[in-house]
């Protein structure tokens, strides 16, 4: 591009040449730019790292057009810089380039509300666009903003259809979406979409209508079958994902697979490990084959070990692998060749399925596990000293998830699973996060699963932990004071005590210290679940101290309206809050008019909120969507469930 | 243990339902929001309008928050885990009668065989692999899913424990024969 002579390659935490761009904006590579002027650019992110930039000397500057940017003079919002008064040319080229390194959706909204060439410039130059809530803003007003639009994530229903609280038939439906992207975006290539309704016809509309269809990621939705997933194998000639977990779908055979056509090579990510049904392992091992790209391969459980071996041959190069069932009598040949193909596999950073995990076989991952980062060992279901013996494998890991069974009646309860987790605690260092999954959450007779000790374990050793979910029988407040004390750094903290009020189990009190120690110490909290005994106590010290907090998860909790007013009030971060049969009445509701807007969503059931409370609500705040969901029995005061989302639109229109 | 939270909610005055609108999959109104227990004894009275017949368990709806995908597969698993036991008949050379031992209570051989040596008051003796029982007064075998008889200890317990139908407790002069190669 034509620049002055003069540019500055600034290179933070990163010695690769190529423009390193993560979540935050931090690392940026700048080139070809005057730097003057991207100084500006950066400055008002407010990103500290890019203020460093300042610093940097420059040998030529851009010449200004003072012709342009006239209207930056009537910027939407006065920054605090006092530059900004004074007219800033700013060339296009220049901005557009920065902005094409910039991917972060938040720090783009910062930047189109500069002014108005700044807006239209990022809107322009977006290409993928993140939509937290489908009912927040109309496929139209959208399509209408962003005329580039390759990628699209979309999240529709709240949080708690996962729990069946919502009622079927509730909407997020693609279809709508669909129709306009068709006219609006024809080369759209991904969509990835979570918590939504998706039907066959949908997919079908999807790999017939998008020639360049490349990706296509569905989280937690419902309404297909696999004659959908046929549609998409026959039709996107350029697929390079499919991946497919937890929906709530018909699974008509496997025959699904088979229509990927044999000149199909492009798939990079293949993810069918939530299906049942056999596939035709010739077409899988023959797809794996000829796709030299694979990198995530994720299987179901009808694949065996002997045919994971066949698979791992053909693909030594996946990153990521979800193996089929993980038990099977074993020649010592097969076992042999299993072993050395895991040993040949030397990129694998994630391993997860393992069903029915046969701890005899586990050994064959030794050889592939001193470089898993992330283990899901959610259906493997291994108990403690498997585990144990398996994560002493895993020095460099991150990420772990798992739920241990307990199998025979004659062990040790209360300390068993636990040995597990302090295991991890000693052989894990690294350990960032942490999902432990309940023994069996419906068994009542089992009293035991993993306890405190077990947490407070895991804290010792990983001094990293940021994030935790945390399933357990049995918690008490000097064991959390702990644990934050040994971790100060969490940014997710869900801890679920299973039995709902349950006290601290050593003092029988509440458990408001607990999460008061959690949102004193931990500064950066962004989402936390609270669970046990709560008094109003707990809301105190959330409203008072979770500054930094955006997400917040409330059940069988809080004393009075005041608990869920100091929320409203004190946390300036919110943007959603779930709440389920809590004593918070329509005074509560009320108290966070204000706050609505700037919230993302806000979920109310089997609180104490009555049908005009909605109402005024509703009256007060029109620009908010509404919406009351009523049992059919109860009586015409009481409104069950209500769901809040801020909108640009007036009504949320029906299926 | 439970907590009785019913009347600090005042639940009563707002009669307040679980339950999905409408919704067939549901046909039990729960009128009782907390999880409870088959094994209490509904001593309090706001349980009183529940089933409270076992098998079912009553829970309070989308409680404990967890998916149902992944509560299929724990619960599946769990159940085949758990299943009957591995019950298999043992006979001893000379006894009258025969007797059964469930092979998953126990995780290894000499759990087993100090088991069985109780059950029958007799020596078994220390396994070797090039010597089998050789020296003792019996030796372990069993039946395999082959219908092969094999001596006891030769492969590994898992693998042992899935494959074995049945247990002979051999005299040791009759053993002789399985502990060659």
């Amino acid at each position: 591009m034509a620049m002055g002579k003069g540019y500055a390659r600034a290179y933070y935490g990163t010695e690769h040449a190529t423009a390193v761009q993560r979540k935050s904006s931090a690392h940026l590579l700048i080139s070809g730019v005057s730097n003057a002027y991207t100084l500006e650019v950066l400055r008002v992110f407010g990103n500290p790292i890019l203020q460093v930039l300042k610093g940097l000397s420059f040998e030529s500057a851009m010449v200004p057009d003072p012709k342009r940017c006239n209207s930056c003079k009537d910027s939407a919002s006065s920054r605090d810089s006092p530059e900004w008064t004074r007219p800033s040319p700013f060339p296009d080229e220049v901005l557009d380039r920065v902005l094409s390194l910039m991917e972060s959706h938040k720090d783009r909204s910062s930047v189109s509300l500069v002014c108005k060439d700044w807006y239209n410039a990022e809107r322009w130059s977006r290409s993928h666009v993140f939509i937290g809530n489908c009912y927040s803003v109309s496929p139209e007003i959208v399509a209408r903003r962003f005329p580039n639009i390759r990628s699209v994530t979309l999240k529709g229903k709240p949080r708690f259809s996962d729990f069946n609280l919502v009622p079927q038939n509730w909407g997020a439906d693609i279809c709508s979406w669909l129709a306009v992207f068709a006219a609006a975006y024809p080369f759209l290539e991904e969509l990835r979409l979570k918590r939504m309704a998706v039907s066959d016809e949908s997919l079908e509309f999807i790999a017939t209508s998008f020639p360049c269809f490349k990706s296509l990621s569905l989280l937690s939705c419902d309404g297909f079958s696999t004659d959908g997933l046929k549609s998409m194998a026959s039709h996107c000639k350029n697929l390079t994902e499919l991946d497919l977990q937890e929906n709530v779908m018909d699974d008509l055979g496997g025959g699904w697979l088979s229509c990927f056509p044999e000149n199909f090579v492009t798939l990079e990510v293949l993810n069918f490990a939530s299906l049942n049904s056999d596939v035709s392992f010739d077409a899988l091992e023959a797809l794996v084959t000829r796709c030299k790209s694979l990198r995530v391969l994720k299987v179901n459980k009808t694949i065996t070990l002997e045919q994971l071996q066949r698979l791992l041959v053909r693909a030594p190069q996946l990153v990521e692998l979800g193996t089929g069932s993980f038990q099977q009598d074993l020649m010592p040949r097969v076992y042999a060749e299993l072993e050395s193909a895991f040993n040949n596999c030397k990129n694998l950073h994630t391993l997860s399925g393992l069903w029915e995990a046969n701890f005899l076989y586990l050994p064959v991952l030794y050889v592939a596990s001193a470089g898993l980062t992330f283990l899901n060992l959610s259906y493997a279901c291994l108990r403690s000293n498997e585990l144990a013996n398996l994560v002493a494998h895993c020095p460099s890991l991150r990420r772990l998830w798992f739920a241990v069974i307990i199998v025979s009646k004659t062990e040790v309860l209360d300390t068993v699973e636990d040995k597990g987790l302090e295991a991890v605690g000693s052989s894990c260092p690294l350990l960032e996060e942490l999902r432990v999954f309940p023994a069996d959450p419906f068994d009542q007779d089992i009293v035991h699963g993993v306890t405190e000790s077990g947490f407070v374990a895991v804290s010792r050793g990983c001094r990293r932990l940021h994030y935790v979910l945390y399933f357990c029988r049995q918690m008490s407040n000097a064991a959390v004071a702990t644990i934050v004390q040994n971790c100060p750094d969490f940014t997710h903290f869900r801890l679920c005590i299973m039995n709902p009020g349950q006290p601290d189990y050593l003092t029988n009190e509440p458990m408001d210290e607990a999460f008061g120690a959690v949102v004193k110490t931990c500064t950066k909290l962004q989402r936390l679940a609270v669970s046990g005994l709560l008094t109003d106590l707990t809301f105190e010290y959330i409203g008072k101290y979770a500054k930094n907090l955006e997400t917040l998860s409330v059940a069988f909790a809080g004393s009075s309206d005041l608990g869920m007013q100091c929320v409203l009030g004190g946390c300036t971060k919110l943007r959603k809050l779930e709440i389920r049969d809590c004593p918070f009445g329509n005074a509560a509701l009320l108290s966070g008019l204000e706050k609505y807007e700037s919230m993302r969503s806000l979920w109310m059931s089997a609180c104490n909120v009555t049908m005009n409370g909605c109402r005024l609500l509703a009256k007060e705040m029109p620009r908010l969507n509404v919406e009351v969901m009523k049992d059919d029995e109860s009586d015409d005061s009481q409104a069950d469930k209500i769901l809040k989302i801020a909108s640009l639109e007036t009504a949320r229109k029906q299926m | 243990m439970e907590m009785e939270r019913q009347n600090d909610l005042n639940l009563k005055a707002t009669e307040l339902r679980l339950g999905l609108p409408g919704s067939d999959e549901q046909p039990e109104k729960r009128n009782n929001k907390r999880a409870s227990s088959e094994m209490d004894n509904s001593s309090d009275g706001e349980k009183g309008d529940q089933e409270c017949a076992p098998p079912t368990k009553t829970q309070v709806v989308g409680w404990p928050p967890i998916r149902s995908y992944r509560k299929n597969v724990i619960h599946a698993k769990k159940t085949e885990a758990d299943a009957a036991g591995m019950y298999v008949k043992v006979s001893m050379d000379g006894a009258p009668y025969l007797r059964k031992v469930d092979l998953k209570v126990y995780k290894s051989y000499p759990e087993l065989l100090k088991a069985l040596q109780n059950m029958f008051k007799c020596t078994i003796g220390v396994y070797s692999e090039r010597e089998g029982y050789n020296g003792s007064e019996f030796a372990p075998t069993y039946e395999d899913k082959d219908g092969d008889w094999m001596l006891v200890g030769d492969v590994p317990w898992e693998m042992f424990s899935t494959s074995c139908k049945r247990l002979r407790i051999m005299k040791g002069s009759e053993a002789k024969g399985l502990g060659c190669l």
